[in-house]
This record gives structure tokens, C-alpha cells and sequence, in this order.
């Protein structure tokens, strides 16, 4: 029975780890059509935006919660307005233009902050589950998932901005003709995954620590929820991340880590096989 | 007329290849000839991408998982059965029917071109997970130990059929890589101005009409992938004799990201940008690590590859997207025809 429980909240912390990192890189290819290859390094960025405040002397939460995801949302509104927006249509070169920027960053952080880890410990104990014992730290990262999900949501079914938002992304020429500043709607999208991106990378950072490279061991992951997914943020991260990582969870029980990831990758392919535009492009239409 | 313009270029890399194939051991230091060498390796894998992407319009990003697994594939066999001739043929034929099976889910699941390009570097990427995985004494191949991220060292080279006691030197090592390097770059030439090439290309230029001119857009594209994917395995066989070692690095994102900057920056569509961009990209990326005075001057104690990578292709897709040549030849044109 406890090892149910601990089974069950592992299932669940993969799922909602993996709907974590997922869901900036979502946000701005559901709602943009560009697929954000230096997602990785948004989620860098993000651990360094945690890790340095705290070293610099200011409290954990603050910087986790409002710092990372501020400063790295800028930082997202100036890429759109560099990179992105030179080329938007051209989904290709977008790609192209991104990943350059993702290996730019990798380069920077590397030739200023150094190659070593930055870490620092998980904070809020540990809990008892029957024999077993959790992290409190994994707890958090469940609810804080729940938390931006439900925000999201609410964000973009409730508010002005989320019906301009999924207005532009619908048709953008008539969202213009009815006076809505486009090009600043896409700014604040772009804004709002890199946000997104910078969180789940300060909230993961007092596990797996931070280095320059550390974005390729998320992005495969993060590539995969959000192809599987289909081209629907919301509803397509979540139906993803919890077939995957239920998948990935299970293996990862029965044999290694890297057998789940694995696990993970052949479960997608077979989804695409018979999924070819993702789960939401079959199943729960017209959600966000 | 029109003939002779169009295999004339291939003709004459074809002779100044051959030239300097025999000319350019006696003229160079051995250093620099091991440094040619691997250049010729790489513009091959540069190549085989040319071929997937530019001309079939497969986004083919992780085509540095074909390289990785030809050299893995003859590491393994190599290092169990010694003599080089079969391995080869492995390295060619594992990625091969890798590609096959992958190409067959995505490209028959008529996955869209930006979809392809995410998984193909995501296999890549798990590839490198996976091998990085299995440094243990447990993971052996024959006699052969997987080594994890340590990489497989030692691994012979390549002998002459048969014969045991000839194996390749530098020189020999060299030559072999360019004789491979122009092979495959007419060998190319040659199926793109056949019937399949010519299909193959229509398909990029508009798979629907294609389509329905009653060619199977499908059994093409994946034939081409399939293709592309021996020819960077054989790269990867190369390249393993080459420097003795294969490491998972070869899996990983910065390598599969180098190999589409040097297409994109001699020139997508031109089989000749692909060889000109790797020569031009390589020197650049080992001029920076032979010089740190340049670091300096630049503010940095030493260069990152990435960093000059990342800005390499920031500037090309934004300024420069077509590539070098194509503008040089379109530049050539203008100047030559003033009113066009």
C-alpha cells in the first residue's frame, strides 16, 4: 500500500515535471507556430536567475517566483523583437535563427559564469509516506505545476488579454482590422512562454542544479510533450505529459532512467503513427 | 551546350580533386594533411545532409545520429573481428535500416517537415543519453566495452581488404577520405540529374503536384533519407579509423547543430556549398582554438565554439539565408549580365 503512494506521487511528479518544462516552449509554438529551439537555454536562464539572487544574499522564494520569471520574460519580449520577428512565416529559418541563439547562449554563460555546477540544496525537508520517504520539494513542484496551469487557463479563457491573444493567433489580418496591435500581442506572447520557460527552469534548479549546457538535457523532453501533444497549449501539454510520463515513470520503475527516456521516445513515435497533428489534433478540439 | 554547362563544375572539382589528391601529400607537412583529412570526412557527412535536406526537403537535423552510428557500428565490429572489410559494410547498414524504420513512422505518417526536424534531432539526443548511459564494465559488445561517455579508444583502423598487416597510415588515411569525399560528390551529382534526382526535386519544389502526376512522393522521400543516411555512416566509419576514437559527443546537440550551419552557410541546394562551408567553417573553428590571442582581443579568456557557432547562424538566417555560393554565383551573374 505505502509503496502504492509512492508510486502514484512519483507518476504524478513526472507528469507534472515534464508539463513543467514543457509548457513555455507550448505557449509560444501553440499560440506562434515557432518552435522555440533555445527553449533549453530559457530554461538555464531561469536557474541562473534563481541561483545568482540567492547567492547575491536575496530570499529563495523571491527569487524563484518573481525574479527568474521576470527577468527571462524580458528577455523573451527582446528576442521576439531581434530574431523572431524578422522572420515570422518562415518557420524554418525560425528554427535556425533560435537554435543559433540557443548555442550563442551556451557560449556567453560558458565564457562568463563558468563551466562548473551551481547548486544549491532543495529546500523544505522531507516527508514520511508510510516506509517511504518524499522530498517536500516534490510537493511543491506538483502544486506549483497545478498553480500555472490553472492560471494559464484562466488567463486565456477569462481575461481581455488571453481573447486577444488566441483573436491574433486565430487570424491575425482580422484581429488588425478590428484594432488590436498585433505585433504587440506576439511580443507579449513570446514574453509569456519565455516567462513560463524561465520559471520551470528556477523551479527545477535546486534539484538538478545549473550549468551552461544544462538546456539539452530538457529539451528532448521538452520537444517531445509539446510534438505529442498537438498544436493546442494547454489541453495538448497536459493530455501529453501525462501519457509520457506515465510511460517514462513506469519504465524508469521497472528498469534505468535512461530506459524510461527511451521508453518515452518510442511512445511518441508510436503516437505520431497514428496521431500525425498530435493528441489534440484528434481529441479535445476547440480547447486552448 | 546546356550539357556541358551542367557537369562542367563536377568535372572540374573532379580533376582539381584528383590533383590534389596526389599533389598535396608531397607539397604539405603530415599535420596539416591529418587536419585535410578529417575535413574531407566531415564535408562528407556535410554532404549526405546537402542531399536530405536541400534537394529531397527532408529536415533531417539529427543526421549526426548516422554519422555516430556508422562509427559506432564499425568500432564495435572492428574491435571484434579485426579485419575492416565487413565492419564497413556495418557501419554503412546499421544506419541504413536505422533510417529505414524511422524514415518509414515519420515520412509514411506523413509527419509535417518541422515535426520531422524536432525528431530526428530528439533521436539523436536520446541516442546520446543512451550511450552516455553505459560506461560499465556490464556493457559490452563481443569484446568490445560501450565506455559510456569515456567513448570506445583504440579502435583499428582501416586495412587494406584482406590484408591485416596493411593498414591505412596518414597519408593513405587522407587520400582515401578525399577519393570517398569526391566519389560520393559525383555519385550525387549523378542521381540528381537522373530520373529519380529529377523526381526527388520536383517533390521539394511541390509534393502535391507530384503527387499527382502519380509519382509516390513517399517511397522517394524515404528512399532519399535512407540514402543520406548511409552516406553519413560511412563518414562516421571514416571518421572513427580516422582518429582511432568514436565518443558520444557525435550524438550530441552541438554536434548535430555544426553540420547544419556548414550546409546553410556555403549554401542550401548547392552540393558544392555544403564541401566549401565545412572547409570554411572547420579552419575558422580551428583557427580560434589555435590562436587565443584572438579570445583575448575579443574579450574572453578563451573562445566557445558555440558562442561563434550561435552568432554564425544568427547572421546567416537573418542576412545571408540563401548561403555563400548561391550569392557569389548570383553576384557573378549580376556583374556579368548589368541589366538583368
Amino acid at each position: 500500500m505505502d509503496y502504492a503512494a509512492y508510486f502514484f506521487i512519483q507518476v504524478v511528479y513526472a507528469i507534472a515535471s515534464l508539463a513543467l518544462i514543457s509548457v513555455g516552449l507550448a505557449v509560444i509554438y501553440g499560440m506562434m507556430r515557432v518552435i522555440n529551439f533555445a527553449h533549453g537555454e530559457f530554461l538555464m536562464l531561469g536557474g541562473y536567475a534563481v541561483i545568482l539572487p540567492v547567492q547575491a544574499g536575496f530570499n529563495l522564494w523571491i527569487s524563484m517566483l518573481i525574479i527568474a520569471p521576470l527577468s527571462v520574460g524580458l528577455f523573451g519580449i527582446v528576442v521576439e523583437r531581434l530574431i523572431i520577428r524578422p522572420l515570422y512565416g518562415r518557420v524554418i529559418d525560425t528554427v535556425l535563427a533560435t537554435w543559433g541563439l540557443s548555442l550563442l547562449l551556451i557560449g556567453l554563460t560558458s565564457a562568463t559564469l563558468g563551466y562548473y555546477q551551481e547548486g544549491s540544496k532543495p529546500p523544505l525537508g522531507s516527508l514520511a509516506i508510510g516506509a517511504y520517504r518524499e522530498s517536500g520539494y516534490t510537493f511543491f513542484v506538483i502544486g506549483i505545476t497545478f498553480a500555472v496551469m490553472t492560471a494559464l487557463y484562466l488567463g486565456l479563457k477569462r481575461t481581455r488579454f488571453g481573447l486577444l491573444a488566441r483573436g491574433t493567433m486565430q487570424n491575425p489580418a482580422m484581429a488588425a482590422g478590428l484594432g488590436v496591435n498585433t505585433g504587440r500581442i506576439y511580443a507579449a506572447t513570446f514574453g509569456l512562454g519565455a516567462a513560463l520557460s524561465g520559471l520551470a527552469g528556477a523551479v527545477l534548479a535546486p534539484i538538478s542544479g545549473v550549468v551552461p549546457v544544462i538546456g539539452a538535457t530538457y529539451i528532448a523532453k521538452a520537444f517531445i510533450t509539446v510534438i505529442s501533444g498537438g498544436a493546442t497549449a494547454l489541453a495538448g501539454t497536459m493530455s501529453a505529459a501525462v501519457v509520457l510520463g506515465t510511460v517514462n515513470q513506469a519504465v524508469t520503475f521497472m528498469t534505468t532512467p535512461v530506459v524510461g527516456e527511451v521508453a518515452l521516445l518510442v511512445a511518441a513515435i508510436i503516437l505520431l503513427r497514428l496521431l500525425p497533428s498530435g493528441i489534440t489534433g484528434r481529441l479535445f478540439r476547440g480547447s486552448v | 551546350m546546356t550539357i556541358w554547362r551542367e557537369h562542367a563544375p563536377v568535372a572540374v572539382v573532379a580533376v582539381v580533386g584528383i590533383v590534389v589528391l596526389i599533389g598535396l601529400p608531397q607539397v604539405v607537412e603530415l599535420f596539416t594533411l591529418v587536419d585535410v583529412a578529417v575535413y574531407c570526412i566531415l564535408a562528407i557527412l556535410a554532404l549526405s545532409l546537402s542531399f536530405v535536406w536541400g534537394f529531397a526537403g527532408i529536415l533531417s537535423f539529427g543526421q549526426s545520429a548516422f554519422f555516430g552510428l556508422g562509427g559506432y557500428a564499425y568500432a564495435l565490429a572492428v574491435i571484434n573481428l579485426g579485419e575492416s572489410t565487413l565492419p564497413i559494410i556495418a557501419g554503412i547498414l546499421v544506419p541504413m535500416s536505422f533510417a529505414a524504420v524511422l524514415g518509414y513512422v515519420m515520412i509514411y505518417g506523413r509527419v509535417s517537415d518541422v515535426y520531422f526536424a524536432v525528431i530526428t534531432l530528439t533521436v539523436s539526443l536520446i541516442l546520446y543519453h543512451l550511450i552516455n548511459s553505459t560506461s560499465g564494465p556490464d556493457y559490452v559488445f563481443g569484446r568490445a566495452r560501450l565506455g559510456g561517455h569515456n567513448g570506445i579508444p583504440g579502435i583499428p583502423p582501416i586495412n587494406v581488404p584482406g590484408d591485416l598487416q596493411h593498414q591505412l597510415d596518414h597519408v593513405e588515411t587522407f587520400q582515401i577520405s578525399l577519393a570517398v569525399l569526391l566519389l560520393v560528390y559525383v555519385g550525387l551529382h549523378a542521381t540528381l540529374s537522373s530520373r529519380f534526382g529529377r523526381v526527388l526535386i520536383a517533390i521539394r519544389g511541390n509534393e502535391l503536384r507530384a503527387e499527382l502526376l502519380g509519382y509516390d512522393s513517399r517511397r522517394y522521400k524515404l528512399i532519399a533519407f535512407v540514402v543520406g543516411a548511409g552516406i553519413a555512416g560511412l563518414a562516421g566509419v571514416l571518421f572513427a579509423s580516422w582518429g582511432s576514437f568514436i565518443g558520444p559527443s557525435v550524438f550530441g546537440i552541438a554536434f548535430a547543430a555544426q553540420i547544419i550551419i556548414w550546409v546553410l552557410v556555403g549554401g542550401l541546394g548547392t552540393l558544392g556549398g555544403a564541401v566549401l562551408g565545412t572547409m570554411l567553417i572547420q579552419s575558422l573553428v580551428s583557427w580560434l582554438g589555435r590562436n587565443p590571442a584572438a579570445a583575448t582581443a575579443l574579450g574572453f579568456g578563451t573562445i566557445d565554439t558555440n558562442l561563434v557557432l550561435g552568432l554564425v547562424l544568427i547572421l546567416f538566417v537573418l542576412l545571408i539565408p540563401q548561403g555563400l555560393l548561391p550569392t557569389m554565383r548570383r553576384l557573378v551573374l549580376e556583374r556579368r549580365q548589368p541589366s538583368a
